[in-house]
């Protein structure tokens, strides 16, 4: 049992279809492995994809609400650039903005074209946030398979959660596909490497 | 197996129904509930269907418990709408087996027309309601449901809002209790209720005071003492938000929020200095409250509900915060940079796509109905004029033709889904033709229920299991209906598609055009080689015509657009736009 913590809020964040709902139901499910009490939630649109979805996972002791309060959230980490931005003031004080270096325009709700929203990551870290672009896409193919993307950001995630990693690869093992499993512990490791710039910096 | 799981409260509801020995479970998809029927269809000992629409699946249930079964039925909130014929009578003729109606509110209309609390019918229908706040208490409650059912012989209401219906938290399991079902019962005097139901009318009232009493002393609702300088009286997930944000509190936690526990009120108020009622929605409790003149020693007014917070939308442990203490939701930095908002596409390739490219051009009117199919009405295509519940569109378009025939007759067109189409679209249909309209329907048959996340339907020939069953044959049951003009066109086909609506729109009869291609999500449909396109800049002329098909994996942003590898599924809706041929599939 691992409990040299009090617990993380964790938010997810991404375009529908983007597979935030498998990342999160990973890490609350490596947290209840350490036996932590632990809720997670979605929040989305009429959609199955390509709105904004956001999961929140939250671990502790004891753990009310499903939601995380803004500016309570120790972890955010996001599958595209501006949907981190969009949930950003979730995030508290100092916290860690993990995004991922995915820029997807969205559908305009009018006849004009959107403007992207140019130098995320340098608003981001002037409001004091501990922010980390990953390339994971470009990782991940690189590795041969461009959907363990999302393994590299969970593993990057994963070393300023608190949980070890034995409770983390326990998970994947149960819920991965062995057939991309080897894949997936490989780019989990991968990512481990990144955040360790970050630790040092928190 | 782990006795600790990781479970949503739809889930846990199927656990907890499974533990309850019941024997028959129905319902129609509808977000929040529709995992219910998914996962209780995951146990072999219990007869679980997808009903054509929710009053069918309410009376199939409710007949299974007449007959001596535990018995549950799932719906979202405005699918109690739809049974609700049948479910204002079931109080007067009672249960055999213990019979359950799940009721999955959703607050903030997440994915949901409307927004409405049915705790109140609950005091409409005169029945006891439950409300879990926790996967924990869905997987008990339905248990307790049932029993309460069978004890006071009532249908009872388990209601769920999308973040207990959705929400994952811990569960522990336990044994089932299997039974077989009861002997039926002959016994037309309880259950033949428009002759004798005025004898059983006052049976309702006197179960009612039963069931207040029975309320006073229910173990879930509980009572926890902490300061006495506020009393929070809650219930569901707003017990969570508000454990959140006064740890220190004392707490009335409902566990059935109908009928109330008058003593248990009057006792806990009595107890604390303030009372704040923290409850979604409307103020349901907190009317009550007042109606039963729940004093406090501190002043009678001292209660704190609706005056701080909104009867609209989910609340969230920051409204909460913020409603009583003035700070609480840190903004977001959408003052300081643009934000833009990201609304809900169609998927790239979807077939809906090629239909209402079709529509927006012949400019025509048309209604629309519940489905994936609504997000019609946003750009590219804006094609639909309205959208109100499963089925409206078709009656609502023969309307409008009603007033304006001789202009509007030759534009109108109502669209509507398979799965909305045999939920509840073959009536309007039958009155076009029986009071001789002549408003054309497009039949969006994309071989399943898409909005909700491929459920089963009659039209598929697959059941809630997947074992094959007779599939409905759309055009001899639209011909048996009494349209003659049948036409089956496949959506990608834009030119094949837009001559069947000119000449559908063209007759003076009712036209029924049936736009045939599976739902691109579809894992028969994804697990097929898919060849993408690229926009080849050197030919592109930056027309944009391309952007008209609303294909989420073309980027217009930049003046030559860009198609994703890895999103296009080759549908080449884009390439028949292009004038220039600048749009080719992908060398190989």
């Amino acid at each position: 049992m691992m409990k040299n913590n009090i617990g993380k809020n964790i938010l997810f964040a991404g375009v529908g279809g983007q597979g935030i709902l498998l990342i999160s139901e990973l890490t609350a499910r490596a947290a209840i492995h350490t036996d932590f009490d632990v809720k997670k939630t979605e929040v989305h649109g009429a959609a199955q994809r390509g709105g904004s979805v956001v999961s929140h996972v939250r671990f502790a002791e004891k753990v009310y609400s499903p939601i995380s309060k803004t500016g309570e959230v120790d972890i955010l980490l996001s599958l595209e650039k501006l949907e981190g931005l969009r949930w950003a003031h979730y995030v508290k004080d100092g916290g860690i903005i993990l995004l991922n270096n995915e820029e997807r325009s969205p559908q305009p709700m009018t006849e004009k074209k959107v403007e992207y929203p140019q130098n995320i990551e340098e608003f981001l870290s002037s409001k004091g946030y501990n922010v980390q672009i990953i390339d994971a896409v470009s990782m991940a193919s690189a590795m041969g398979n461009y959907r363990a993307a999302n393994t590299i950001l969970l593993g990057a995630m994963a070393s300023h959660t608190g949980i070890d990693d034995e409770h983390w690869f326990a998970v994947m093992k149960e819920n991965l596909n062995p057939k991309i499993l080897e894949l997936n512990l490989q780019a989990f490791e991968m990512g481990k490497k990144l955040s360790q710039k970050v630790l040092s910096v928190a | 197996m782990n006795s600790k799981q990781l479970l949503s409260g739809n889930e846990a509801i199927a656990r907890g129904a499974w533990e309850a020995g019941i024997h028959v479970a129905c319902g129609y998809p509808g977000t929040p509930s529709t995992e219910i029927i998914e996962n209780l269809a995951r146990y072999d000992d219990i007869d679980v269907e997808w009903s054509t629409n929710e009053k069918v699946a309410f009376d199939v249930a409710y007949g299974a418990s007449l007959a001596g079964a535990r018995s549950l039925v799932s719906m979202k909130h405005v699918g109690v709408n739809v049974a609700l014929d049948s479910l204002m009578v079931t109080p007067f003729s009672g249960v055999h087996g213990g019979f359950v109606v799940i009721t999955a509110d959703d607050p903030g209309m997440h994915s949901s027309q409307n927004e409405q609390d049915n705790r109140f019918f609950a005091k409409f229908a005169k029945i006891p309601m439950l409300e879990p706040s926790d996967s924990q208490e869905a997987k008990e409650f339905v248990k307790i449901a049932f029993d309460i059912s069978e004890q006071f012989d009532v249908p009872v209401f388990l209601r769920t809002t999308t973040r207990t219906s959705h929400s994952k938290s811990v569960v522990e399991f336990s044994e089932a209790k299997r039974t077989p079902p009861q002997k039926y019962k002959h016994d037309p005097q309880k259950y033949v209720v428009p002759i004798w139901g005025k004898r059983r009318r006052q049976n309702i009232e006197m179960r009612l005071k039963k069931m207040e009493e029975f309320a006073e002393t229910f173990p879930e609702n509980k009572i926890e003492w902490n300061s006495k300088k506020i009393g929070v009286i809650t219930s569901g997930i707003c017990y969570q938000y508000a454990k959140e944000v006064f740890p220190d509190a004392s707490f009335l936690k409902l566990g059935m929020i109908f009928p109330l526990p008058k003593k248990m009120l009057e006792w806990f108020c009595d107890g604390v200095e303030k009372i704040y009622v923290v409850e979604e929605l409307e103020p349901f409790l907190e009317e009550q409250l007042r109606l039963l003149g729940v004093k406090n020693p501190f002043g009678s007014l001292n209660l704190s509900g609706k005056d701080v917070f909104t009867n609209m939308f989910e609340l969230s442990p920051d409204i909460v915060q913020h409603a009583f203490s003035g700070n609480g939701e840190k903004k977001s930095f959408d003052n300081e940079i643009a934000i833009p908002p990201r609304p809900p596409v169609m998927c790239p390739g979807c077939p809906h796509s090629g239909v209402y490219f079709v529509l927006h051009k012949l400019k025509t009117v048309v209604t629309g109905d519940i489905g994936c199919y609504t997000l019609g009405a946003l750009p590219p295509f804006n094609a639909l004029d309205t959208t109100l519940c499963m089925g409206a569109g078709i009656g609502n378009a023969f309307g409008m033709e009603k007033v304006h025939r001789a202009t509007m007759g030759k534009k109108l067109v109502a669209v509507i889904g398979d799965s909305t189409f045999l939920h509840s679209g073959i009536a309007p249909l039958i009155d076009i033709v029986f009071n001789k309209g002549i408003t054309t329907v497009v039949l969006m048959d994309n071989s399943t229920t898409g909005m909700t996340g491929h459920q089963q339907h009659p039209g598929m020939g697959k059941t809630v299991r997947l074992e094959n069953t007779y599939a409905i044959n759309y055009e001899q049951l639209i011909s048996a209906i009494g349209v003659k003009h049948i036409r089956v066109v496949d959506p990608y086909d834009l030119e094949a598609t837009e001559t069947a609506m000119k000449e559908a729109l063209a007759l003076n009869e009712p036209a029924v055009v049936i736009s045939r291609r599976a739902c691109v999500l579809l894992e028969e449909e994804k697990a097929k080689t898919h060849y993408p396109y690229e926009v080849l800049g050197e030919l592109c002329e930056e027309c944009d015509l391309c952007l008209k098909i609303g294909c989420p994996a073309i980027d217009g942003s930049q003046a030559v657009p860009f198609i994703s590898k890895e999103r296009c599924i080759g549908c080449d809706l884009c390439a028949k736009l292009c004038n220039f041929d600048a749009i080719r599939m992908i060398e190989n």
